[in-house]
């Protein structure tokens, strides 16, 4: 008896051996972390439980019956973050690259329907040289599944990408079904067709961290969220993350003690906004001001810098956060920062994390190049999410919130529970400039006359009060107390129950 | 004698308010002039009223004349003080003041003429019997008249702007040519910051210390010193810490430089607080150097230890009280010493950095627990703004102790408890020259910050036993953050995450400089026993600490082996970054596993910028002064970027050939942005 229990032993530490020493150690050498090691930090130590240890590939083509590895390239199962479930697969780029076979597939297959059944997150560790070759077709279907679950669980459970390594081809479109994706400085890459295909193909010449890493990913494409400077500090964000997180569409938001009066005053938010209208200052201060104990997790931190998008808690509560960014643009919205805002927004109203909207924006970002980009459609997105979102949204106009763009940020009329304004804000149409050349033009020669429109026009319309006296705007509160002021709205919000007309789907514009 | 009812305050900042505070005390009304960067500023808001006077730049608003008294005609002041700087030193001031029956809080003008010109005030000096330093007093017309009287005195000479100060307007020439560049820059920066260009040569004393008298006068003929200063520690003429009294100084040197003072304050009937500022060599032979007939900057050292209130007296003599007490009764008692702190990032050689104080949190004043003293002047508030337009002070912190070991200490935990964000200051160059032996000696020269960094401040000195304590103190809180973490919501009841006592800490100053010790936690709540093993041939020691630490603080207050430790945090990916004694660490805090695995992670060296010429602070560029394709050579001048009113030539710090430059005259850049690439 006692022989076969040592024989499980023995077969879980050949299975846990990976590729063998000499790939651990090359894995290793390139600074990556091997997949159960990866998964030993992302999850609670000793609450990782293995799935499908043995499974070995069918494949008999090109000598392959020869090779078996037990676990067949990819670690899946399930553990916990913080004692919250969460189900997990790794790839494992010691066992033939990490390449993907027809069981590889099943394996990470099997644990993704767990995890929508169960209502777990799913985090996939991806670390893949793409298909595996050998098995022609059935490594393309088993991609196909995968994507398929993915499209299945969006928006039923929170799923998260990690690129730790390669992922290439076919590879690349299930991290980009999920709602998140994360990559590791130097040692990962994403793309469709790689460095040597282009330069056959198309004469370009450009490497693969050019064409495909972290700073390409997360600055000119935005397929990336975020990029850690190595496995370690990729994994402990990924534990950060999650904590903001709900499990699954029906969870609600995770609760936690917090360090923070929910009513703590900050005089120094009265002087944010410059005297000057034309100066910035930066929205991420007034975001760490009001936020429990100053946590913010950003979300696509070096895209479309002009919006910034990420999480926060307020009373120990996850808030999804939208704020334009004067440093930027001028804070203005131009296509990039709408797909981004807008993909953020619906990813809270998927998981009922409430909004928090923060508003300074003169305006869209005018130009040919916006235009024959597409902004109108790309600022419908925006605009769409955010009356399509059913969960609380608080906003608060900190100062410009002008034109089409005021229409956008989470406006009273897109359904907003409650809507602040700083004295500071102006709400208007547009700049006093803009609107005097409009409004009297036969006086643009008149350099006087002109200056008295602006003033008369600035007197009017660049206040809140406006906006106030028609209820666009339910209360005009004081800087310092704005994070008094949010976090018994969202207290207030906390039971709102909101839905919207049965459909099938909706048609955002994509 | 007329009692003063009503001060106008011509200056700004923490002068202005200090001025107040003192005034409020005597139930005097205070009225504050602003510019309109200052409209909001913290002396603005003290004063009982305030009188806006232009726009930002001093010489359109602080110091126009005209301005300041069409403020007190509509404020209905009676009395003005100035402060120091702006008009504090102009006698026409204090003339036109009489004109209006306005009481002038400050020496008569005579005293301001005669001291307020160096060419004028040395002669004084010399006819009172004071020694003085060897040097040329006429005025210099151009830079060759500059280098033939150098070469008469002998090199080294000290350059100067004749209506300088504060260090502005002064150059330290070794030779020919550097008297001629000196010679140039001190006249612009006069020309700029004095609206006078008139410049001076003397002979630079070497290994000099710079201490100065403290000197009170009434209007009856009175005058009494209130012992020295200690100034030596100066960053290019401008001071940086003082004390009072000076380490090196004895009672009979003391007594003469004393006497001395009083002696020129008397031959120019001296009637206010003002400064007898000399050059003291190894042999205790001093010189008088010049003689400040305003408050000081510096003027809370000699408050701290001899109980006098400098406004307080000057106010009094002002309006024509007598003093009240005499030489006899000067005490000095205990030791005081003041940290200016600079919005300069010492890592970035002390340039200026400008903005928004994001945080602003200094520490309690009041008597701390060691029976120390912390006194905080300022003119600063937590969202308020380090204005481009001013000298860049944000604070003084003071401290007095019963003597100088426990002056020290007490700004060493002061600086520790000092918070600021937002803009780059030199906090944690003061705490390295706190901990510098040189200095703790009391061995200090004017030079001693250019002899002990003399290729800048690259971060203070480690010390293990406080990386140890800091690594111990890091350990609890991570445990403290990750036992929060494992109570969110939602986790699976009774599968609650276990957390292991036993933490691993990388304590990491730079890619070099790593530190790895065990911490194994002991006790539940309250005090802990924390068992530090640091990695290496040391035994493990034990370590009692106690925090009430909680997420989210950013000073940890802790208790170490019974004793305070504090420093500053801010949380980062797998632990915090620490700021203690003016050094920065990066800790990760991991599980025993985790660390072993996280030695695996490569070294990534940062990139090198040693090809760019980057902007080191946020500046326009008034000059370029080579062209694309050029061959430079090694300290080459190649461009001047203007900031906070001072010109900063940047040089080339190897030879090279300009590839390319990306900025013109006239641009305005941010810290770090590219001028010019080299090949």
């Amino acid at each position: 008896m006692q022989d076969i229990l040592d024989q499980l032993e023995a077969r879980r530490a050949e299975a846990r051996k990976g590729g063998g020493d000499k790939r651990i150690d090359s894995q290793h050498a390139k600074g990556k972390l091997t997949a159960r090691e990866r998964l030993e930090l992302l999850l609670d130590p000793g609450s990782f439980e293995e799935f499908d240890m043995f499974v070995k590939h069918r494949s008999t083509d090109f000598g392959m019956d020869e090779k078996h590895f037990p676990g067949d390239g990819v670690v899946t199962g399930w553990g916990t973050i913080n004692g919250r479930k969460t189900f997990v697969y790794a790839q494992d780029f010691t066992v033939f690259g990490g390449s993907l076979s027809e069981t590889h597939a099943q394996k990470i297959c099997k644990v993704q329907r767990m995890a929508l059944k169960q209502g777990a997150p799913i985090i996939g560790l991806n670390d893949s040289g793409g298909a595996r070759i050998q098995e022609g077709v059935a490594a393309l279907a088993g991609y196909t599944d995968v994507f398929q679950n993915n499209i299945i669980a969006s928006g039923v459970i929170p799923q998260i990408s990690v690129i730790m390594g390669p992922s290439a081809g076919g590879a690349v479109y299930s991290p980009a079904l999920t709602d998140f994706i994360f990559m590791v400085r130097d040692s990962s890459y994403m793309f469709l067709t790689g460095p040597d295909v282009l330069k056959t193909v198309t004469n370009e010449i450009v490497t693969a961290e050019e064409l495909g890493g972290a700073k390409t990913h997360t600055t000119k494409s935005s397929v990336a969220d975020g990029a850690f400077d190595n496995d370690m500090e990729a994994l402990a964000e990924i534990r950060r993350l999650f904590d903001f997180l709900p499990l699954n569409n029906r969870d609600g938001v995770p609760v936690r003690t917090f360090f923070d009066k929910h009513d703590r005053i900050d005089n120094s938010l009265d002087t944010l906004v410059p005297e000057n209208p034309n100066l910035p200052y930066d929205m991420k201060e007034l975001i760490a001001k009001i936020a429990d104990e100053g946590d913010f997790y950003e979300i696509q931190a070096d895209f479309a810098k002009n919006i910034l998008t990420g999480f926060i808690r307020m009373e120990g509560q996850t808030i999804g956060v939208v704020g334009n960014q004067p440093m930027v643009l001028a804070g203005c919205i131009d296509s990039d920062a709408s797909r981004k805002a807008a993909r953020f927004v619906r990813f809270c109203d998927c998981f009922n994390i409430p909004l928090l909207t923060l508003v300074d924006v003169p305006g869209f970002l005018p130009g040919t190049a916006q235009e024959f980009g597409g902004v109108i459609k790309h600022g419908a997105k925006l605009l769409y999410a955010y009356g399509e979102a059913t969960v609380p949204k608080v906003t608060v106009i900190t100062r410009k919130a002008y034109g089409g763009a005021y229409c956008v940020m989470s406006p009273k009329h897109l359904g907003g529970d409650i809507n602040y304004a700083w004295p500071t804000a102006q709400i208007a149409v547009m700049g006093a400039k803009g609107a005097v050349e409009i409004l009297h033009r036969k006086d643009l020669g008149d350099a006087e006359k002109t200056a008295e429109h602006i003033a008369d026009y600035e007197e009017k319309f660049l206040s809140p009060f406006r906006a106030a006296e028609r209820g666009y705007i339910d209360e005009v509160i004081q800087p310092r107390s704005t994070r008094k002021r949010v976090t018994r709205a969202f207290a207030l919000l906390k039971d709102k129950n909101l839905s919207n007309p049965w459909k099938k789907h909706s048609n955002l514009p994509l | 004698m007329t009692k003063i009812k009503k001060i106008l305050i011509a200056n700004r900042g923490e002068i202005a308010c200090r001025v107040i505070k003192t005034a409020r005390n005597m139930g005097i009304e205070t009225v504050a002039v602003y510019s309109d960067a200052d409209k909001h500023a913290l002396h603005v808001e003290m004063a009982d009223e305030a009188v806006h006077i232009g726009p930002p730049p001093a010489n359109q608003s602080y110091i126009v004349m005209d301005k300041i008294l069409d403020a007190i005609k509509q404020s209905g002041a009676d009395a003005v003080h100035p402060g120091y700087g702006f008009l504090s030193e102009n006698p026409e001031f204090p003339k036109a003041l009489k004109k209006m029956g306005i009481t002038f809080i400050g020496p008569n003008p005579k005293a301001i003429t005669a001291m307020g010109d160096k060419i004028t005030s040395k002669k004084l000096a010399q006819e009172a019997g004071v020694s003085t330093v060897p040097g040329h007093m006429g005025l210099i017309e151009d830079a060759d008249e500059a280098v033939k009287i150098a070469n008469n005195i002998g090199y080294p000479v000290m350059i100067k702007a004749s209506a300088g100060g504060g260090g502005k307007g002064m150059r330290i020439a070794w030779n020919d040519e550097e008297a001629r560049e000196g010679f140039q820059a001190s006249k612009n920066e006069a020309a700029a910051s004095f609206g006078d260009d008139r410049i001076f040569i003397e002979k630079f004393v070497t290994q000099p210390r710079h201490i100065e008298i403290q000197v009170l006068g009434d209007k009856h003929g009175n005058v009494i010193y209130l012992g020295e200063r200690e100034c030596s520690i100066q960053r290019r003429n401008q001071k940086v810490i003082e004390e009072a009294p000076s380490p090196f100084l004895d009672e009979a040197t003391r007594k003469a430089m004393g006497e001395e003072s009083v002696a020129l304050a008397k031959a120019v009937d001296y009637d206010s607080a003002g400064t007898v500022e000399f050059i003291v060599d190894g042999d205790k032979n001093f010189y008088f150097l010049e003689m400040n007939t305003r408050l000081q900057v510096e003027h809370p050292v000699t408050e701290l230890i001899t109980g006098v209130d400098l406004v307080e007296e000057m106010i009094r003599s002002a309006q024509g009280e007598k003093l009240s007490m005499k030489q006899k009764d000067v005490q000095l008692n205990g030791w005081a010493i003041e940290s200016r702190i600079y919005a300069e990032d010492p890592f970035r050689n002390f340039l200026p950095s400008i903005g928004r104080l994001v945080k602003y949190r200094p520490p309690a004043e009041g008597v701390n627990r060691s029976g120390a003293i912390i006194r905080n002047d300022t003119g600063v508030y937590e969202g308020g703004e380090i204005s481009m337009y001013y000298d860049p002070m944000i604070a003084k912190l003071c401290t007095w102790g019963e003597d100088r070991g426990v002056a020290i200490n007490a700004q060493r935990s002061a600086l520790d408890n000092f918070e600021l964000e937002g803009i780059g200051h030199n906090i944690p160059f003061l705490q390295a020259v706190y901990d510098h032996d040189r200095f703790e000696r009391g061995d200090i020269t004017t030079a001693f910050i250019a002899d002990e960094y003399p290729d800048g401040f690259e971060g203070a000195d480690i010390n293990s036993g406080h990386a140890r304590k800091i690594a111990a103190v890091c350990a609890l809180m991570h445990d403290i953050k990750e036992h929060r973490a494992a109570e969110i919501s939602g986790a699976l009841p009774n599968h609650k995450r276990h957390i292991p006592d036993i933490w691993s800490v990388e304590l990491k100053v730079s890619n070099d400089e790593v530190y790895h010790y065990t911490a194994d936690i002991n006790g539940e709540e309250g005090l802990r026993t924390i068992i530090m093993d640091d990695e290496g041939d040391k035994a493990a020691l034990e370590l009692e600490v106690m925090t009430g630490w909680t997420p989210g603080q950013t000073l940890v207050r802790a208790s170490v082996d019974a004793a305070t430790f504090n420093f500053q945090v801010q949380p980062i990916s797998e632990g915090f970054k620490v700021w203690h004694r003016g050094v920065e660490y990066k800790a990760a805090i991991r599980n025993p596993r985790a660390a072993e695995l996280a030695r695996l992670m490569p070294v990534k060296i940062p990139p090198d910028t040693s090809n760019l010429l980057l902007c080191p602070m946020p500046g326009v560029i008034v000059s370029i002064m080579v062209e694309e394709g050029q061959e430079i050579m090694d300290g080459q001048a190649l461009a001047i970027v203007e900031a906070m009113k001072m010109e900063n030539t940047l040089r080339a710090e190897k030879k090279a050939v300009v590839k390319k430059i990306n900025a013109a005259p006239g641009d305005n850049l941010a810290v770090d942005e590219v001028i010019m690439e080299f090949e």
